[in-house]
Formats: C-alpha cells, structure tokens, sequence
C-alpha cells in the first residue's frame, strides 16, 4: 500500500507530491530530505522510518523517488513499483531527468492519478494507460551535436540508411500527434551487463552476464512481432543444440506476454507489443564465457630509488578488429598520500589524472580498437612510499562499452510484423554489451 | 522551496484565472490553471485561488478538468463550504456518455475527503458499482473503501459489502481484486475479509488473468486461508509451484511468502524446497541493474540463509563486490560471502576480501576487515596472515580495526595468541582512536608476557596519559599495566607507579580513580591476593564453536520475509555486535525477531496457570548484551525502587549440577523453548553462572484482539556455588527493583534470580516452571 509519492531532485527541490490516502502530513518530504542527507556512508539509504512513516525510495535519473507506506508492506513490490513508474515516465516524457519531470508535471500528475487509486497500484501498462492519458508530452530534448556522436551505436537491418540518430529512440511515445507523426518505428536492444574478476595470473576468476532483449515500441497498432534468435541458442549446462560454437546461457526467462510455441524449435519469440519500452526475455550466463574476455592487463609495477611509483600498464582489447570499444576508463588505485603524477600515454585523445578523493589514477580512453594493444607510464610522487604501500595498488576497475558486440553471442535473425506494416515502418536492432563490473587484480 | 515572490505569483494568477478574455480562450485558460498547479507543487500555498478553481472545473476539456481536480483534492480539506459548488459538476459528469469522464468524476469525488460530501457520494458511487465500463466499477468498488476512511466509526453497509463479496465473480480482474482491497479495509475491525473454500479456489484459479500487482495482493489475501485437508493443501501448493519460478520478483516473494504460511506449522521439509527452488530468481535479483532491487534481494537471503546456512555456497561469486556499487550493498555482500565460506572456497573468498581491505571508502575496507576476522575463527592461519600484512599499510582507519579484530580472534582462537603477539610491535605509533588502542591495551595486558617491548609501550601511554582524553582507554591502560606488572615486576614498577599516582591524585574522572584506588589497594593485601584477581582467563575457544550458528527453524523468520524488517539499519547492525569486548561473552549475535508457541512437553505445563489461556516464551525483540546489562544493573540500583513488590517463589528441587553438561547442551536445551542465553562462564569455575532472558505473552487459544496481548520481559541469573562453598542453593525471585534471598541448604542446587518487567505473577510461574522442566531435562539426560 502506498499512502504518498513524491520525486524530488537531488537538491530536495519538490518536483511532485501526491498523497494516496491522507494518512500523512505533508511535511513527510521534509522528514524525508533531512534522513537521506543525513545518512552516512555505510548506513543503507532504501528504507528509512521515522516515527510511524517509513519511507522506500530509489535512484533514478538524479532524482530520488520516494514512497510512504506501512511496515508490512512487501519491499520487492515497491522497488518494483518505483522502477517501473520511472520506465513509464521516462516512456511517456521520452527522457528522465530533472528538466523533464519539471516540464511535464502534468503529464506525471495525470499518469500517477491513473497508475494508483488509493494507495493500490491499478496498472502499470501502457496499453491500458494510453487510453486515459490525454496530456501530450513536453519534448525536453534541444538538438545537440552530441547526440550524434555515438551513431555507430546501431546495427542491422533497415530500409533506407545503416543508422538512426541516437536521439531516436529519447522521444515520447505518444507524440503522434506532433510533427513527428506517422514514424512508426520499432526498436529491439538486446543489452548484456558483465561483471568480471581476473586473477593476477591473468585467469579468469569469475564471469556474470546479465543480458536482456528490450522492446521499444512506438507503433499504435502492431498484432504481432516474431524475433527469431540465433538457431543454436541454448539454456542450461546439459542442452546442446546444431553443430559448431553454441550460444549458451544458464537461465533464462519471459515477459508474460511472450508466446513460446515455436520457441523451442525455431527459437523464435512472438510478443505483441505494447507502446514503451518491455523487458522481453531475461538471462544470465555465469562461469564461462563462448570468447576471451574483452580485455587483459600486462602490470609492472616497482618503485625507483628516488621513492616514486612506477606503473607501466599495457592494455590489450582482445575483441575482433572490426569492433571496438568506446567510452574506456581505466580506474587504477594508488597509495594514500599520491601526491602529483607524470603520465606518458600512446596518444592525444587519451587522458588520465590523479583524483586524491578516490584516491586513484583515472586513464581515460574514448575509442580502443579490436586487436589494439595500448600502454600508459604513470610516475607518482608517493612520500614514505614503503614496500606495504604496493598493497594498495589495484584491483584495477575498468568501465566500458562494447557496441554491436554481445559477449554471449545472442544475435537477433530477423524481426517480422504482421500485417506487414505500411512503408513507413522501421526497425532497428541494437547491440551493446556494458561493464558492470571488470575487476583485474594486480 | 516556497518562492519568496509566492504571494505576488498567486495575486498574479487570480487576476489571470477571472480575466473573462482568458476564461473565452481555452488554450490560454488551460496554461493558466497549468501554471497555478506548477506554483503548487513547488510548495506555494495557493488556497487563496479555490474559488477561482471551481469555476474552471466546469468545462468540457477533459485535460483541464484533470488539472483542476489535482488542485481541488489538495485543498478541499480547507475549504469544506466552497466545495460543495463542486459537487454538482461532479455528479453531473458521473452521467457522463464517455466511461472516462465518469471513472474521473468518482475517483475525485471520493478524494476530496470531506465527510460532509458523503451524503451526495453514496448514489453515485452504487450506480457506479453496476457500471458497464470495468474502469468505473474499479473507481467505484476503491471508492467505497475510502467513504470508509472518512468515518471510520460508523456502520458498515451490509448491502454493499454483500454487493463487494459477489463483485469478487467480477470479469474485470482489476476489479475484483479491488473487491478484496476495500474488503480488507472495510472489516479490518473483523480480521479482513473472510477466505473461505470457495473464494480461495476462485481466486487461485484467476490468478493467471491478473497482472503482477495484482497477483501479489491475491497471494498475500491467501496467506489467511487455511486448508482444511492436507491433500487440499498440496493441491494448493503444485498449483502455486511454478510462481515460485516467475521472472517477477515481485510475485515470487509473494508466493514464497504464502509457501512459508502454509507449510510452517507442520511441513519444515516443504518450506525447506521452496526456499531452495527460489534461490535462482533470488540469485537474478541480486544481478539487477536497479542497486535498490539488489539490496531487497540480498537482505532476504540473509534471511533465507539462517535456516539453509549452505543454500548458495555453489555461487559465492555472486556476492563478489562490484568496485562501482555503492557501499551498503558491498557491506551485505561481505556479510552473506562469510557465510558461504567452506574449506573449497575459503581461498579465493579471502583473496577477494583482501581486496576490499583497501578500499577507499573507510566503512568498506573496515567491514572487509571484519568479514576476514569472522572467517579467521574457523581459518585463523590464513586470515591472520593478511591481517598482518594489513598492518604493514601504517594507516590509521586499517591498524586500529585490524587490532580489534584480532582481539576479538585472540579471545575465540587461543592458538593465534603468538602470531598476534608477533604483529603487535610497532601499531602504537599508528593507533589514533580511542576504540583501536583500548583493543591494543588489551592484548598488550593479557599477553604481556610475550610481547617483548610491552613495557615500553606502556610507558609511551602512561606518559601521555595526562593529554589522554577517553576514559576507556584509561581503565584499559590500569588494568593491562598491572597485569604486565605481574608477570614482569621489575621492568614496569616505576612505570605502574606513575601511573597510580597520576591516577588518584590528578584524575577527574570517578571511574579511573576509583579503579586506581581499588588496584592500590589491593597490592597491599600481597601479590597472591592481586594475582587471583587479576589473572583471568585469556581466551574461550568454548565460545568458538558456539558461534557456528545451528540452522534456525524457518518459522522464526517466515512472519517477517517480504517485509521491510530485513531491510532495516538494525538488522544490520548486530554483525557489529558480536565484535565488543572478549570482557562480555556474548553469544548469538543474531537477533531473533519472530515469537514462537512453546513445543508440546512445555505447553502442557502452563495449561493451569491461567484458565484457558497460553503461555508462550519469545525471543522477540531481542536484547543486545548492553541493554541486558544496563537492565541487569539498572535494576539493582534503581531508587525508585518498589519494595513491596518482592515475592519469594517456592524453591524448586532441581538438583542440576553444571559440571555433568557441556554448556553448548544447556543453550541448546533452553533456546528449544525459546528462553536466550547472554552470557555464562565456563564449565568448571566457581561460582558458576548463566544469564539469560526472555518474554513471556499470554495467547489464548482463540485468536485474540492485539489489546490483549500482555508481554513481561524475563532476565534470570543461574548462580551455582558448589557443594563445598556457600551452599546456599535456593531459587529466589526478584522484581524489578526488589530482591530478597532465602537460605537454604540442599546440596547440588542452583540459586534462580529473577528480574521482570512489567509484574505478572502468573507469567513468571509459567516461566519458572519451564526453565525448571529444561533444567531437569538436561541433567538427567
């Protein structure tokens, strides 16, 4: 039961309020601002009470959304709840963010009257909702050369050009009725999160891969998709299919939504797809990987006479040459009292700094080739440098994303509408594998 | 934020909203009202404008309407009179052609919240019931649940809840299971709504039509129902089985919450399948991209793993931290890897953790340490290794919970008291708060012996005991110089009497001074005397295997999954708990939250105590060894004391003599019915004691209104003297406040002390006959 909601910025600005069941004053969002600021590190923020209020909250686009509600209540619901309320926000206003929520206020007031009656949550499907929703969306998003710059996030099969502008698939989906009307379009991402420990011998410790086939959908009218996968798909250790290189993962699960009737012969999906954006399958692959991981770390690391740290880091991206890597950050921890650092790197566009509050040595990379092997020379200015410091150095963390590249190797065969839609329809599939976590221990 | 400019902004508005050129312009006039809304939810008051806003609410816009009802429901409460002129649109859009129009109408209609509108509500809302769009029927059957609300205190139609129970056959799954949520708020005072055979066979049959929110209220409404037939029961349950699977996590912690119902009382071996067969939606969560969802997960497999210890040890590798998370799921992440630690696994567990210890959040390389000293009392060689070389790193935050830890280590595990000793040197210099040196001072007392420049460090503290500013680290300071004095006299004498000197002359603080004084004068009763006093144990490797926690019952945690109890801070901080002072035994450092009805042999006992109804012993809410001896204590000095509140109970025969049982025996023995062992000293010593706690509640067999419930909470003492010594081996109850002793002289007796609060008599002779039968029940095995 939710008895109010309210989103505020991070700065405790109210964005919207609105209480379900006037159980609870008003100056709850106050109570809340002043416990979450107050927390310190190690206390965790989800839930928090105050007298007989408790409050469940997220993080979501900057903001923090917020519930109160009674004690019993089950905690799986509400963070559910509030992280699907950000998708249909975010479906609706086309972004989320400060900005966004700020300019369709009305449009959220509207949604949330529809979403909750009473404190009880009525649906949450933009099926049901778009009937009710009358308000059309503020566009938040001014034209910015930046968006553009990572167009080669884009894969596969279209009509007229290779690429959609990234900003596509950023827009409300009940725009119809704006100029941009009449583009039905569909897009299918299919997102893996990898989360990886390497030993310092360079052995593969430990491989989590979370991937999901996100369907989003601006078409009003569409009966059916069909998303056929690779054929050699398979789940579970036991289940091998076709010849050659398998594409495995360990568990897998669906939408409700989703028909399976040729899935295990054909691995084909049918769905029929709601406007906004569904999570349609699920899965997870753990303990192995079908190829080497994306990158390995070649560490030497001594201390000169003068007492400076040395760190000499060839990083090599096993991936094939045609793909690449974007947006590679490499976070290197260092000893406390690092004072001042030297850097000799492989080239221009690269850049890397000492942050003393994380107490690491952040190497930046916006583009690392396939098959491209870069190196790095850190001299850092370490006072009392002893031979115990050296512990301090590592694990290594690296951030990056890998477009048009899953790391199962999942790939989408085709995409099929029925009816066939008019010319104007278009669809898109997207690839791209992101680091969770990419730990190398040194 | 209110804006300083508010009421300007708002005369601004009202001039805007009543201008007749604004009012002709429905464009305009619909900004105008946007702009109004915007002013309030930034915090301005705009109450001022309400008349205003009643008039635009009567228009055909439906997206104007919708705004100015947000407006009227946030502020009709102020202005009961005025809305009145509301209700009129309203009921007229309740005839409305269009079913959204009319589903609006009702819903802002009943959210206006003023009892004086119920009597113009009530007609709308039954013809609402019987409307043939399912969005109205859900407004509607929500809306009774909420004129409710209003008048908590007046009757409930029995129309209209006869009209909600065969709603309940609704087509519309959204409204049926509105149907059961104003139900249950409806006859809350009747325990909800009332699940009988029929509507729970309906309900689970039309689960499948529900979505997930829905699913998870019809699950939790089950929870109530009870099968009458055991078969009855398993069709249930094989109906229920693949949502314990279902992809939304939300629906299978509701499924296993009702898994968990249904088979707690009778069937452990089914709940334990379940918990097992969640494990992989469990595992997925803790994979999810949302931090918060996460963090739920990985709070209930905390709980989960108290009844299964080993469920997830074949995916330690789960728990592995992600260097981006944030530390709270990185703290519980470490919490649940120190379960999961077996001898295949310990390794790579340990070299992850030593990972963390450097970690630049203080809170997570602490906590890393922590987990590494937990793991150290079953692999004391390895752990002990890296802590060691944690030492190395001469940072603060590090040094000083590295030393705490071992402390705690040196207490469990005697046989790492050398290693430890050989670490100790040189951590002085980089010791800053007052908790790391007081743990330094320990182990430098108890082992002095064998740290070789103990005397030195010593004298460092005592020399700047003058600029020392914590008390605690004063007290430590005494007793660890007067301990190495005694096993090396002639290198610390000059500096113990510096010390004593300092101490009762110049000291400001009664509590060192009284103990400097108390030293004093007990090196001139002779170092016999001080020996005897001072060369307490050093170690209880008893208390090792005691911490390897026996897998709980699931029913002491079923009440609370799915809740936001795991998910509170204090359940998080009973890890820290268990790393006070060696000075304390403390045992189990997990707290139990769940009561429990006493096991059959017990409940009979109580039977005449009080006429039909129950005695039951808790362990909820559980008491933290501090508050058990503020309690303790608190008791005995309290001069508000009542006296006439002493009772002397009948002293019971038991003759338990301690030495014949292992003490692991007796906790396990009284933590079956439910009565908590603090703390006791080891087998073997005299005088011999146990102290222990629990709440005693009263249940009567029919389930009674909460008002009834009286709840006394129990601390007990077991004192045994032996057969040689006092003999005075009676039972003896104390209140709180009061205490009386009564001789007696029968051999192999323990003296019972009793504190209770509140005062019911009848309670404590329930109490005092169960430990008394436990008592008996372990001696004679």
């Amino acid at each position: 039961m939710i008895s109010q909601l309210f989103i505020l910025s991070s700065k405790g600005d109210h964005l919207i309020y609105k209480d379900f069941r006037g159980e609870a004053g008003k100056d709850a969002v106050t109570v809340f601002y002043e416990k979450v600021t107050a927390l310190t590190g190690d206390q965790p923020p989800v839930v928090m009470s105050h007298k007989d209020l408790h409050f469940v909250h997220i993080r979501q686009g900057g903001l923090y959304w917020v519930v109160t509600t009674t004690a019993d209540a089950s905690p799986f619901t509400i963070v559910e709840f509030l992280n699907r309320l950000t998708t249909l926000i975010k479906d609706y206003c086309g972004s989320l963010s400060e900005k966004s929520v700020r300019m369709n206020f009305a449009l959220i007031y509207e949604l949330l009257d529809e979403v909750v009656d009473n404190g009880y949550i009525q649906t949450t499907s933009t099926d049901i909702l778009k009937n009710f929703i009358q308000t059309e969306a503020v566009s938040s998003k001014p034209f910015s050369l930046f968006d553009l710059s990572n167009v080669g996030l884009f894969g596969a099969e279209t009509q007229q050009s290779k690429v959609a502008p990234s900003a596509a698939a950023t827009r409300p989906i009940m725009s119809s009725r704006g100029e941009q009307g009449g583009k039905s379009e569909i897009f299918v991402d299919v997102v893996e999160r990898m989360s990886v420990v390497i030993g310092s011998n360079g052995v593969l410790m430990k491989v989590d891969v979370e991937g999901e086939i996100r369907v989003k959908c601006y078409m009003p009218s569409c009966l059916e998709m069909r998303i056929g996968l690779n054929e050699e798909f398979s789940i579970g250790k036991s289940q091998l299919r076709g010849y050659g290189a398998a594409v495995r993962v360990d568990e897998c699960s669906f939408h409700q939504a989703v028909k399976l009737d040729e899935f295990d012969q054909y691995r084909i999906l049918k769905v029929c797809p709601s406007q906004g954006e569904h999570v349609v399958m699920q899965y997870q692959l753990s303990d192995e990987l079908p190829s080497a991981p994306p990158f390995r770390l070649f560490p030497t690391i001594e201390r000169d006479n003068g007492g400076r740290l040395l760190m000499y880091l060839k990083l090599r991206c096993d991936l094939h040459p045609k793909s690449s890597a974007i947006n590679v950050s490499v976070t290197v921890p260092v000893p406390k009292g690092s004072l001042s650092l030297s850097q000799e790197l492989s080239s221009p566009d690269q850049t890397a700094e000492l942050r003393p509050q994380t107490r690491a040595v952040h190497w930046d990379i916006p583009r690392f080739p396939g098959g491209a092997q870069l190196s790095a020379l850190f001299k850092l200015e370490v006072p009392g440098l002893s031979s115990a410091s050296m512990m301090e150095v590592g694990p290594v963390g690296l951030s990056f994303e890998l477009p048009k590249y899953t790391c199962t190797g999942l790939q989408i065969r085709f995409l099929r509408l029925t009816p066939v839609q008019p010319g104007s329809s278009q669809r898109w599939v997207r690839y791209v594998t992101h680091s969770d976590s990419y730990t190398i221990r040194i | 934020m209110p804006y300083l400019g508010g009421e300007e902004a708002v005369k601004e508005l009202r001039r805007a909203l009543s201008n007749p050129h604004v009012q002709a312009d429905h464009l305009r006039y619909r900004n105008t009202i946007l702009k109004v809304i915007r002013v309030m939810s930034q915090g301005v008051d705009v109450a001022g404008l309400f008349s205003e806003m009643v008039k635009a609410c009567a228009t055909v816009d439906v997206v104007q309407k919708k705004l100015v009802y947000v407006f009227l429901c946030s502020y009709a409460s102020l202005n009961p009179e005025l809305s009145l002129l509301v209700i009129n649109t309203l009921r007229k859009d309740c005839q409305d052609p269009n079913p959204m129009v009319r589903s609006l109408a009702l819903r802002n209609m009943t959210n206006l919240r003023l009892p004086s509108l119920v009597e113009y509500v009530e007609q709308p809302l039954m013809a609402g019931l019987r409307d043939r769009a399912a969005c109205v029927r859900r407004v509607a059957v929500l809306g009774w649940a909420k004129l409710h609300n209003l008048q908590p205190h007046s009757d409930i139609d029995a129309a209209v809840v006869n009209e909600l129970y065969s709603m309940l056959r609704d087509g519309d799954p959204v409204v049926m299971v509105n149907c059961l949520r104003a139900l249950e708020e409806m006859l809350k005072e009747e325990g909800g709504v009332a699940v009988n055979k029929a509507i729970a066979y309906h309900l689970l049959n039309r689960l499948k039509e529900c979505d997930v929110w829905g699913q998870c209220e019809v699950l939790r409404v089950l929870q109530r129902y009870r099968p009458q037939t055991e078969e009855e029961l398993f069709d249930i349950l094989s109906l229920l089985d693949p949502s314990l699977l279902s992809p939304h996590v939300p629906v299978m912690a509701a499924t296993l919450g009702l898994f968990l119902s249904l088979c707690s009382p009778g069937l452990p071996a089914v709940s334990m399948a379940a918990l097992e067969r969640t494990q992989g939606p469990l595992l997925a969560a803790c994979g999810s991209a949302s931090q918060e969802m996460k963090f739920t997960a990985l709070c209930h497999i905390q709980l989960l793993l108290r009844s299964l210890p080993g469920l997830m040890g074949a995916h330690y590798k789960r728990f592995f931290c992600g260097y981006a998370e944030p530390a709270y799921i990185k703290q519980r992440k470490m919490q649940v890897l120190v379960e999961l630690v077996n001898d295949d696994n310990v390794g790579l567990v340990l070299d992850e953790l030593k990972g963390y210890c450097t970690d630049v959040s203080p809170n997570t390389a602490q906590a890393a340490i922590s987990a590494i000293g937990r793991i150290g009392r079953s692999y004391s060689d390895r752990c002990l290794e890296i802590l060691t070389g944690l030492l190395g790193l001469k940072q603060e935050h590090i040094t000083s919970v590295v030393v705490q830890t071992m402390q705690d280590l040196v207490w469990v595990c005697p046989q790492c008291s050398d290693s430890v000793c050989e670490a100790l040197g040189g951590c002085e210099d980089t010791l800053q708060d007052s908790q790391g040196r007081q743990a330094l001072l320990w182990l430098l007392g108890v082992h002095g012996e064998r740290v070789s420049g103990a005397p030195y460090v010593l004298e460092a503290f005592v020399e700047q005991v003058r600029s020392e500013l914590s008390a605690g680290v004063k007290t430590e300071l005494l007793s660890a110089t007067m301990r190495v004095f005694l096993c090396r006299p002639a290198e610390m004498q000059d500096t113990l009497g510096r010390l004593l000197h300092y101490c009762i002359e110049e000291e400001t603080d009664m509590c060192v001074r009284d103990q400097a004084l108390l030293y004093y004068r007990l090196l001139h009763c002779g170092i016999e005397e001080t020996h005897a006093v001072l060369q307490g144990r050093r170690s209880d490797p008893s208390l090792g295997v005691l911490i390897g926690r026996p897998a709980e019952p699931v029913s002491q945690w079923a009440s609370s999954f799915n809740t936001l109890e795991p998910l509170r801070q204090g359940h998080a901080g009973t890890h820290s708990a268990a790393q006070g002072a060696p000075n304390h035994v403390i045992l189990n450092p997990k707290p139990k939250s769940v009561s429990l009805l006493l096991p059959a042999p017990y409940a009979g006992l109580l039977a005449p105590c009080s006429g039909g109804s129950q005695l039951s012993l808790s362990l909820s809410p559980a008491l933290k060894p501090e508050e058990f001896e503020c309690l303790w204590l608190g008791g005995l000095q309290d001069p508000h004391a009542e006296r006439g509140k002493e009772e002397i109970l009948e002293s019971v025969r038991v003759s338990f003599v301690p030495h014949h049982s292992s003490p692991r025996g007796l906790q396990a023995a009284l933590k079956l019915v439910n009565i908590q062992t603090m703390a006791f000293t080891p087998p073997h010593t005299l005088p011999w004691r146990v102290y222990l706690y629990t709440h005693t509640r009263w249940k009567s067999p029919i389930p009674s209104p909460p008002c009834e419930d009286t709840q006394t909470l129990v601390l007990g003492e077991l004192l045994y003297t032996g057969r040689e010594s006092g003999r005075v081996e009676d039972k003896d109850e104390k209140r709180e406040g009061g205490e009386q002793k009564k001789g007696g002289s029968e051999e192999g007796r323990v003296k019972v002390t009793v504190k209770q609060q509140p005062r019911d008599d009848e309670a404590m002779r329930g109490f005092l006959l169960v430990l008394n039968a436990t008592l008996h029940t372990v001696s004679s095995s």
